[in-house]
């Protein structure tokens, strides 16, 4: 299959691959938000970790790891790079057809895209119970 | 020395053409043009001598009498006619009669040159029984042996297999089928041309092989029919002109069937050089990858396999960003990814391994120009590309955590 440009730079140079820890360092981690999603069986994982200022609530790094195919590892790795600088209200506003319109997705990669937007969710929503139990 | 990219290294899905065989198929486009069934000119004649002669050359390199071959458009067809024609021939009671028509043995990990065919025959009254290979893949005659029934009136059972490229008990089963007056076909696809054959040592009735895997032409190919203990009879598929004793009506497609002459005659002049070389670069190449990287594991059986192929499974990364990392090298990946559906590869599952295993799968097939400059540049390709998809892998960073990813409860969707 032919990817697009823009699918094969971020495959090529993906953007804030990594972690703030192991799993178990960050779970302790209350300005930390973690989303794994997808499944190995079905040919893609993506784990996604923001590190939000707790004072102001924007994110302010964003870090990924992803197992799947060449548009699972561009949607992810896009996806860092929009969560950047946004509050956690913005993150929350990315959606997935906003991805498959910047990296040209063809229909049968759209779900890569709605991985990336559910790692999003889950991260963030990870982030906001670790502040609840802190209160 | 630099490496012409892209390289090729998937030759058990086809193979270039040799340039001796193209030079000695090149006269029969132009000059000696005749129809083998014209019998009453030289132009007629000449044809037929050259179709002779290449089955000559066919017969000798599977020990066989000229007599036995029946020129094909390959494989595929040669399979669909052994195995239908064959089944319909010593059919124990006729199409449309209510009763059964009697009982076919193969293995589940077979081409679908075989298993659709079979398929067929299920659905016109033969019951078919598909072994299941033990985690080796190799189909033994014990196991055709526990299959047997009365009523089996065929086995078909490959030489070796195109994907893990291990390599059935043959001989063994051919004698059984032979005690039992079962017939026996073997799909000899990925074995003739590369290692010895004798169908009368190796006891086999039928016999497919095809051109483009041992560096003749495509669309070409042959079936072995036994004439002698037993005389082989078989329903022809394709009616017409009554080519080839009337097995395969059609006029002889005379410059494949040359080039296919040729192929042969070179692989049997040329097969136990080229099997070494590229069994220590095969050899070189896994030994590589599996020291260099863990979890890695090669598929089939560690010896009794074809030594110009190897299968390798990759865990915690992905088969399409694999292939994609490896752009520059030509091989096959165990899942075949067809657009929307990722159907991890049958053969691999019929051994047992897991669809993520499945799906992170080579296939890699050395042939006779392969260097080893490029099973060097390989190796260091799939080496770096493991390594850098492992970096990105979060399935890999939880394993060397020892996070068992089986017992996470993964959200579907
Ligand atoms: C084991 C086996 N059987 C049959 C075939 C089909 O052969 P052909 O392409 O000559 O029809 C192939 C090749 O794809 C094969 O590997």
């Amino acid at each position: 299959m032919a990817y697009s440009g823009k699918v094969v730079d971020h495959y090529e140079h993906p953007r804030n691959v990594g972690n703030f820890g192991t799993t178990s360092e960050v779970k302790e981690r209350p300005d930390i938000g973690v989303g794994l999603v997808g499944a190995p069986e079905c040919g893609d994982v993506m784990q996604l970790q923001i590190k939000v200022n707790q004072d102001t609530g924007v994110i302010e790094d964003a870090r990924f790891k992803c197992f799947g195919c060449g548009s699972a590892i561009a949607s992810s790795s896009l996806a860092t790079e929009w969560l950047k600088g946004k509050s956690i209200d913005e993150g929350l506003q990315i959606k997935n057809t906003e991805i498959v319109e910047e990296l040209s997705l063809p229909p049968v990669k759209i779900h890569c895209s709605v991985l990336a937007e559910d790692a999003i969710r889950a991260a963030i929503a990870d982030y906001q119970e670790k502040q609840q139990k802190q209160q | 020395m630099s490496v012409k990219l892209p390289m090729y290294l998937d030759h058990a899905a086809t193979t270039p053409c040799d340039p001796r065989v193209v030079e000695a198929m090149l006269p029969y486009f132009t000059e000696t043009f005749g129809n083998p069934g014209s019998r009453n000119h030289c132009f007629g004649w000449a044809a037929e001598e050259a179709v002779d002669q290449a089955r000559r050359q066919v017969a000798s390199l599977i020990g066989a009498d000229r007599k036995e071959v029946i020129f094909t458009s390959g494989s595929t067809e040669s399979n669909n006619l052994a195995i239908k024609g064959g089944a319909r021939m010593y059919e124990l009671a006729p199409a449309g009669s209510g009763k059964p028509r009697g009982h076919i043995i193969t293995g589940n990990i077979e081409h679908k040159a075989v298993l659709d065919p079979c398929k067929r025959l299920e659905k016109e009254g033969f019951e078919v029984t598909y072994l299941e290979p033990g985690p080796d893949g190799i189909f033994t005659a014990e196991m055709v042996k526990g299959a047997m029934r009365d009523d089996t009136i065929l086995v078909t059972i490959m030489w070796a297999n195109n994907e893990i490229g291990t390599i059935n008990e043959i001989p063994e089963i051919g004698k059984l089928c032979h005690e039992r007056k079962v017939l026996f076909h073997t799909d000899a696809t990925q074995w003739v041309g590369k290692m010895p054959t004798n169908v009368i040592e190796d006891n086999v009735d039928l016999l497919s092989l095809s051109g483009h895997k041992i560096y003749g032409p495509k669309g070409v190919g042959a079936l072995y029919v036994r004439r002698r203990k037993p005389r082989v009879r078989l329903i022809a598929l394709q009616e017409g002109g009554g080519q080839e004793r009337g097995f395969r009506s059609g006029t002889l497609n005379v410059t494949g069937i040359v080039g296919l002459g040729k192929a042969c005659e070179l692989c049997a002049q040329e097969m136990d050089a080229d099997r070494e070389r590229l069994g220590k670069l095969r050899d070189k190449l896994e030994n590589a990858i599996t020291s260099r990287l863990d979890t890695v594991q090669v598929n089939g059986h560690p010896e009794r396999r074809l030594a110009h192929m190897t299968n390798i499974s990759f865990g915690f990364v992905e088969g399409e960003s694999l292939m994609m990392a490896c752009k520059d090298i030509a091989m096959s990946s165990g899942s075949a990814c067809t657009s929307a559906s990722l159907e991890p590869s049958y053969v691999l599952k019929g051994l047992g391994i897991g669809d993520d295993l499945a799906h992170s799968s080579l296939r890699l097939s050395l042939g006779r120009w392969t260097t080893e400059e490029e099973i060097d540049f390989a190796i260091e390709t799939i080496v770096g590309a493991v390594e850098k998809l492992r970096m990105l892998s979060p399935l890999y960073d939880m394993h060397k955590e020892g996070i068992d990813i089986t017992k996470i409860e993964w959200a579907a969707h």
